[in-house]
């Protein structure tokens, strides 16, 4: 098997759904991508989108009511979807990781940071307690804490919110995982704290040539760290593509929209282009395309069906009837 | 005098929080243990002067007291030291009808939409419980006024009897906007409060902000994280580190090329949807606690430029040039 052309994280046609009682919710809705080794990919929404939930469905983390109804999750060639709690335990934390936005989710706030740390390395390989300790130590010197083998019996408390992270993602590269999904990592920081984690990140996976998935809010931090980014609606990918072709030439109306709210594209004092109304509740989608009820571009064919995903170039996804620059018919 | 009188002014404003001794540890340093009145110097020493109709934006990291700040012009929290003035007039040892007169001109917009409006109360009591109060509307006329001011803000008057939690983050937030603006203020304080929106959201609420300013002749301090939405707003800008003011200028000028070298290392973080795969090269070392600020500029261990006078000597903000101020020893050089 040829390993350097198969992609390390793939997901195929992913479907996790919340049953509630007041109805169905389809949070992730057939997403498909795929990240190779030493890649950086951005996964973009909004609050609703869907993003954490594909996040959280690659690791099997998903909680009643939430179930995976469809799809697979190749990592390095197997199936995580089908695998036992036993095995995405021995791959949790191993193969791949993940870091949470609040620090406080990976910690355990009554343990010491070299008890946790520890504790990590020995699930999953055989190595006494010294050799543990030694490359816990490494992992924290790496993602930049000063004085390592002091901070090592620290409480997680004792730590300030940016040395929270890091000990987070110290943690998560513990194993050298193949693949690491990050949520949202850097969003609760300061803007000098947030460029030390996104410069940590950014060395460390190229260095070790781990596939990084970046799930964030803000199309700023994709746009300076990521290769290829993914933008979601509603539960479903609406445009994807290496990230200097979709941020300079968006073709989804939604992307267009969110390139144009940012701030710092506008012209000072002119308002701002705005998407008018709000993410519809996953539980009233509209019919047809789900983002049609906002979009400047829509159509009477829009409501009838959603639309298919297509390759409008090389590289690049887009499910849209009408996309930006294209003429209507 | 030459310059016009400012809208608001603040002079020497200094905020401190204390954390007294309890009795145990009044009794432990009584027999000889070294323990000590915690104080937070949350702001320090701030002179700012803002003209009606301004846009100020007030920019720092967490712990730099820009909240703080913002809190004590709002006249939520009093000023340990300092003096605060309204169209010229002392607010700080105002008293009666005067002093609620300078509260109801100044009113604040906080981050969390979730946690500043009462969930037992409807929009129309949230709204209209203010001017009521306050004699600006009659009963009578009450309920065409909160239509009204809900209307300003873009929500719809049929929603006034609705509750906190049946709308969305946005429309909670415009809320917010409409309880500030139900009792007719001339300056608005703005916490962070687009900060937990999303980004489309967010785009539709900093609109209304400048519709809003230019309707009703609002003059705003702007508190962000965010250099990207403050670069939008503002006529000109405030950046705090560890309590004190650091830098102000004219918006346009700061984006061109900053003065403080922390002013610069924050632009410089700043990322930009059209910086592609940049190499990040940040600033080490983290803020200082205010618990402990360090001697001299509170900037200097993390400075790349210190020179032996920022460890000793506190740099005092002065003019560079007309409109800029900056504290920086460098200043004096060349």
């Amino acid at each position: 098997m040829a390993r350097t052309a198969e992609p390390l994280l793939r997901v195929e046609q992913l479907e996790t759904q919340f049953f509630t009682r007041a109805g169905v919710a389809r949070a992730v809705d057939g997403v498909s991508f795929e990240v190779a080794r030493g890649e950086v990919l951005g996964l973009v929404g909004e609050s609703g989108s869907g993003k954490s939930v594909t996040g959280f469905s690659i690791l099997g983390l998903v909680d009643p009511p939430g179930r995976i109804v469809g799809g697979r999750v190749l990592l390095e060639g197997e199936n995580l979807v089908d695998a036992g709690e036993r095995r995405l335990r021995a791959l949790r934390g191993n193969r791949i990781a993940m870091i949470f936005q609040d620090p406080m989710m990976t910690l355990n706030p009554v343990l010491r940071i070299d008890t946790q740390m520890i504790e990590a390395v020995r699930a999953h390989h055989g190595v006494d307690r010294a050799e543990a300790r030694r490359r816990a130590r490494d992992a924290l010197g790496r993602v930049g804490i000063p004085a390592p083998e002091e901070r090592l019996s620290a409480y997680p408390h004792q730590f300030s919110g940016g040395m929270r992270q890091r000990v987070a993602i110290a943690i998560a590269l513990l194993n050298e995982p193949a693949v690491i999904i990050a949520d949202e990592p850097t969003t609760a920081l300061d803007v000098t704290i947030q460029a030390q984690i996104l410069y940590e990140m950014q060395k460390l996976c190229g260095e070790s040539g781990t596939a990084l998935v970046w799930i964030t809010h803000d199309l700023a931090v994709v746009s300076g760290l990521a290769d290829r980014v993914c933008v979601m609606y509603a539960g479903r990918i609406v445009e994807s593509g290496p990230v200097d072709a979709v941020l300079d030439r968006p073709r989804h109306p939604y992307t267009a929209g969110l390139i144009g709210s940012v701030p710092s594209r506008n012209r000072r004092g002119v308002p701002l282009a705005q998407i008018p109304g709000m993410t519809p509740s996953l539980l009233a989608l509209p019919g047809g395309c789900a983002f049609r009820t906002r979009c400047p571009n829509a159509e009477a064919d829009c409501a009838a069906e959603p639309p298919a995903e297509r390759r409008p170039e090389a590289g690049r996804t887009l499910r849209c009837h009408h996309p930006v620059g294209e003429a209507v018919s | 005098m030459s310059a016009p009188q400012p809208l608001l002014g603040l002079e020497g404003v200094s905020k401190r929080f204390v954390r007294r001794l309890d009795l145990a540890e009044r009794i432990a340093a009584r027999l000889g243990a070294r323990l000590r009145d915690q104080v937070v110097h949350a702001v320090e020493e701030v002179d700012l002067a803002v003209a009606e109709g301004e846009v100020v934006g007030l920019v720092g990291e967490s712990g730099c007291g820009k909240s703080t700040l913002g809190r004590v012009v709002a006249g939520i929290l009093p000023a340990s030291e300092g003096r605060l003035t309204y169209r010229g007039k002392d607010i700080t040892k105002a008293a009666g009808a005067e002093a609620k007169k300078a509260a109801l001109k100044i009113q604040m917009i906080f981050q969390d939409p979730f946690a500043s409006l009462n969930p037992r109360l409807k929009v129309a009591e949230i709204v209209g419980e203010a001017p009521l109060v306050h004699g600006l509307v009659g009963r009578a006329e009450l309920a065409d006024y909160v239509d009204e001011v809900l209307t300003s803000v873009g929500l719809d008057p049929s929603y006034r009897r609705r509750y906190p939690h049946q709308f969305s983050g946005g429309q909670r937030q415009r809320v917010g906007i409409a309880r500030a603006l139900a009792v007719r203020p001339e300056f608005l304080v703005c916490d962070e409060s687009v900060a937990a929106l999303d980004v489309s959201i967010q785009a539709q609420v900093l609109n209304l902000f400048m519709e809003l300013r230019e309707r009703f002749d609002l003059t705003y301090l702007f508190i962000s994280h965010d250099l990207g939405v403050v670069e939008h707003l503002s006529d000109r800008v405030v950046i705090m580190y560890l309590g004190r003011v650091v830098e102000i200028a004219p918006t346009e000028q700061l984006f061109a090329g900053a003065n403080h070298p922390y002013a610069r290392a924050l632009l410089a973080e700043v990322l930009r949807i059209d910086s592609r795969h940049r190499i990040f090269k940040p600033v080490e070392g983290e803020i200082p606690s205010p618990l402990d600020p360090p001697p001299g500029c509170a900037f200097h261990p993390r400075c790349p430029h210190a020179i032996g006078r920022c460890r000793v000597e506190r740099p005092l903000l002065k003019q560079i040039a007309p409109g800029r101020y900056s504290a920086c020893h460098l200043n004096d050089q060349s």
